[in-house]
């Protein structure tokens, strides 16, 4: 519990000044809302149209490519923590291991780039 | 203080949990979805379990969440649906379900462990002691489990090459 001490107490300070924050410009700032004011912001144009609008099935190839590549960084995590050497782990060892495990999705990664996945064409 | 942590964080888990089965947008259930991922990644965190508070935090209220929202603007969800629980029938019907199903869960929250997933007293202190919970997690997979560690490269890249066949095909 006690390495947490300062996460807990940095996101009780992040919930306080959030709220404090809405809460005081509620309360204090003044509110005379006019048709404008009341608009949507977008970038200084009237709105066009609803924002509910079916998004591009494009969208979806970004998702599912976003997930492998993360999961790949997650692997990344317990590396990191035992990179410097543990017991029969050399750090030459650990880094070889990862570079292989790294090649392999670079593959992948020169795979997606080639077929023009990343274009938004 | 780790009780207090975790009631606080049981509290907020169960919370937004009730409230993303019964919100009518689906957009705000995914988004109370997220606060119940980050809770219970904090209980995981109380449970010594590092590893998988971190895991949690990335992959599902990261990357998975991203696909929920992702599949919710896809089809035009995003606006409020007909409600699920109809009348004071369904209310009725709802809270019988709801207390079969406490009555059923009461006897597991009595029930004592079973021996196979009983760690022997002092493990985890002994293995936190080493190099934390994450590196305890981390020696055997990149030393007795080298091969399926490399392997689950080629299974990410299989999915890789998958999504990009699928999903190029009509473009």
């Amino acid at each position: 519990m006690q390495p947490y001490i300062q996460f807990l107490m940095l996101l009780g300070m992040a919930v306080i000044a959030g709220t404090t924050m809405i809460v005081a410009s509620h309360f204090l700032g003044p509110r005379r809302p006019t048709e404008v004011k009341e608009r949507p912001y977008e970038s200084g144009m009237p709105p066009l149209g609803s924002a509910h609008e079916r998004f591009s099935v494009k969208f979806y190839l970004v998702a599912v490519l976003f997930i492998l590549f993360d999961i790949e960084t997650v692997f990344l995590i317990p590396w990191a923590v035992i990179f410097m050497g543990t017991g029969t782990l050399t750090t030459g060892f650990l880094l070889v291991e990862m570079l292989v495990f790294m090649l392999i999705l670079f593959v992948g990664y020169v795979y997606v780039w080639k077929r023009g996945a990343f274009q938004w064409d | 203080m780790t009780l207090t942590v975790f009631w606080i964080f049981g509290v907020i888990a169960m919370g937004s949990g009730l409230l993303c089965i019964t919100r009518k947008n689906p957009i705000a259930s995914a988004l109370w979805l997220v606060v119940t991922l980050f809770a219970l990644a904090a209980l995981f965190v109380l449970l010594d379990a590092q590893f998988i508070a971190v895991l949690q935090v990335l992959v599902y209220a990261g990357a998975i969440m991203v696909l929920f929202l992702f599949v919710i603007m896809l089809l035009n969800l995003g606006r409020p649906g007909p409600t699920d629980i109809k009348g004071p029938l369904g209310l009725l019907g709802a809270t019988v379900l709801a207390g079969a199903l406490l009555l059923l869960l009461r006897p597991l929250g009595q029930a004592p462990l079973p021996a196979e997933i009983q760690l022997p007293p002092g493990t985890v202190a002994a293995l936190q002691q080493q190099r934390g919970m994450v590196g305890a997690v981390a020696t055997p997979l990149f030393d007795t489990y080298l091969v399926p560690f490399e392997i689950a490269s080629v299974l990410l890249l299989t999915a890789i090459v998958g999504a990009v066949v699928l999903a190029k095909r009509k473009l």
